[in-house]
């Protein structure tokens, strides 16, 4: 509870963990706001299917808070009438903005994680992929921090849920923005998930390596970080990990 | 979106992109057609013309055939392992009937442009028109471009909002030389462009269009040009497939003897992953490209084998250069950081 978990992937796609912590959360009962930037909400609703949730079915029952983001950028953009009389901002204004300021986006999420009176669900969880986006966007990496602290403030420290965001980072990336964004927030995580392809380059039968970093540093007891590191091959309902070196195609 | 690197001179990701015109004429399928450069009209007359002979198609598939069953008969003595492994085929489209061929030193009859509807965008005319848009900080080339893109989607009824429409139809959209400064853009002219987030923006919005109604996108991009890797990073991030085209013309490759049979390299640097945990990988990671005089094909790169008597530096210099291009994979799975010396 409280947890700021960051995933981070490195020249491979580290998507299929978003799949997971998504119907993973749904599964328990909890309350999810889900900030897609990058695919469409059929794209997750497949997916989650074959994992075993429906997203349309969470969303009906006010537990799931999607926002698709490509699909909130193009009634900003080509929406006239509509956006002034629904009198509520679109949460990417500042796609139109000059001035990037992500509060819109904050306010849109403090909104739907905090609980109303008919809740029962358990603690809130957001969900964020994936955050490079908002650069792309125009964001500043500033202001991608302090959106991200506010979020920390309000749903970690407040309500006393989870936050779990996916970022995309590479060693010998000329992008300094998201390496300023990337290094920062892993600092700042309690959880690190970091999902990179193997060094040796392809393998059909193990697609990548998973490193498990518990940053138990930042609590008061001041122990080592504790770090482990695992293989793992993607299938189509289901991500199976091995320890490094014993994956089923070599036993 | 299909997300094509152009190749420096730009003579073959023309091709491709006129492939992708070509490929929707002959399956009926709508077309929006986007330059800065050439007017629309002149680039649709450029089409290659299909290839629907059957006996062609029939010719190359005896020839497959014939070679493989020569083959069959001998058994390997030394390297017996590789006796297991099935055949490697050169080019993996004669087995499975995927698509239309093309005739590249034809183009294709005016009626056969005519049976579907045509839809062009040419910079040069259109910017005289008055922008309807809000505000907002992007370019106004890309700006009206997607103005005009959406236009078309709404009004053909490409996204679903017509219920009466029955018949169901795909609009494919092509659009040349994005990023260049003919649209506009400095990126591809300067270090510090002054607006480093259009690109990106507009690729952002073009694929909330495409997710959203029945359509394709084939972009190209000289990728070359721009100097701002960060934005490439970017731009790799919010496309679907990702493929660059690098042609031998003027570099020290064109006259290297491993590449003699090809006229350039294709690098797949992102594969999409949709609506699934895993995406389609295929065995083949090298490929090469070729412009015979009626086809153009992509096929496995095959070094050839290493029959010379002396040791010479340059030549081992050569070949570890093609092991390490070998090594490289696409985004989507994984790249290694150093290549394996085999």
């Amino acid at each position: 509870q409280g947890k700021f978990t960051l995933l981070r992937d490195t020249r491979t796609d580290g998507s299929f963990l978003v799949h997971h912590f998504l119907s993973f959360y749904l599964r328990a009962g909890c309350k999810v706001c889900f900030v897609a930037l990058l695919q469409s909400f059929s794209h997750y609703n497949i997916v989650a299917q074959k994992l075993g949730v429906s997203l349309t079915a969470a969303k009906e029952r006010g537990q799931l808070v999607f926002l698709e983001g490509l699909k909130s950028c193009l009634d900003l953009f080509f929406g006239e009438k509509e956006e002034e009389q629904s009198g509520q901002p679109s949460p990417l204004q500042f796609i139109s903005e000059s001035a990037s300021n992500l509060k819109a986006l904050f306010d849109f999420i403090q909104t739907s994680l905090t609980p109303a009176d008919s809740d029962s669900w358990k603690s809130p969880v957001l969900l964020v992929d994936d955050l490079s986006v908002l650069l792309s966007l125009g964001a500043t990496p500033v202001a991608v921090l302090d959106f991200i602290h506010y979020c920390r403030v309000t749903v970690c420290s407040q309500l006393k849920g989870n936050i779990v965001v996916l970022v995309h980072s590479s060693e010998d990336s000329e992008d300094e923005e998201n390496k300023l964004v990337v290094t920062s927030l892993c600092h700042h995580s309690d959880l690190i998930l970091w999902v990179e392809g193997l060094a040796t380059g392809f393998c059909k039968d193990v697609h990548g390596q998973i490193t498990i970093i518990r940053r138990l540093s930042l609590e008061l007891m001041a122990e080592q970080d504790r770090v482990q590191i695992y293989q793992y091959k993607i299938q189509d309902k289901n991500v199976t990990f091995f320890a490094r070196g014993l994956s089923a195609a070599v036993l | 979106i299909v997300f094509t690197e152009e190749d420096k001179y730009g003579l073959y990701s023309n091709l491709l992109f006129k492939y992708f015109l070509a490929e929707g004429v002959v399956c009926g399928h709508d077309l929006f057609v986007a330059s800065a450069k050439e007017h629309p009209d002149n680039i649709l007359k450029e089409l290659p013309a299909p290839l629907l002979d059957d006996t062609y198609r029939n010719k190359l598939g005896e020839e497959a055939t014939a070679v493989k069953s020569e083959d069959f008969q001998d058994s390997m003595k030394i390297a017996w392992r590789y006796q297991n492994l099935p055949k490697m085929e050169a080019s993996p489209t004669t087995s499975t009937k995927f698509g239309h061929y093309y005739d590249v030193s034809k183009t294709m009859s005016p009626e056969l442009c005519q049976s579907i509807k045509c839809h062009s965008f040419y910079l040069p005319e259109e910017l005289s028109l008055q922008p309807k848009m809000k505000t907002c900080t992007m370019n106004s080339a890309y700006r009206k471009l997607l103005q005009s893109i959406q236009r078309i989607i709404y009004h053909e009824g490409f996204d679903g909002s017509d219920p009466q429409k029955k018949q169901k139809n795909i609009l494919r959209v092509g659009i040349h030389s994005l990023g260049s400064l003919l649209w506009g853009d400095d990126i591809c002219s300067s270090g510090t462009p002054e607006d480093v987030h259009s690109l990106t923006k507009f690729l952002y919005v073009l694929r909330g269009l495409l997710r959203k109604s029945l359509s394709a996108c084939i972009i190209t991009v000289p990728a070359h040009l721009i100097q701002n890797k960060a934005i490439m990073e970017r731009v790799t991030n919010l496309s679907d497939i990702v493929v660059g085209l690098e042609s031998f013309i003027g570099s020290e490759r064109e006259t290297n003897p491993l590449y003699k049979d090809y006229h350039g390299l294709v690098h797949v640097r992102q594969i999409p992953r949709l609506n699934s945990l895993i995406c389609d990988v295929s065995d083949t990671k090298d490929l090469a490209f070729r412009l015979k005089r009626k086809l153009f094909t992509i096929e496995r790169l095959h070094l050839p084998p290493d029959l010379s008597d002396t040791v010479s530096r340059a030549s081992k210099q050569d070949l570890a250069e093609s092991a390490k291009l070998l090594s490289s994979g696409c985004g989507a799975m994984a790249i290694g950081k150093k290549h394996l010396d085999f």
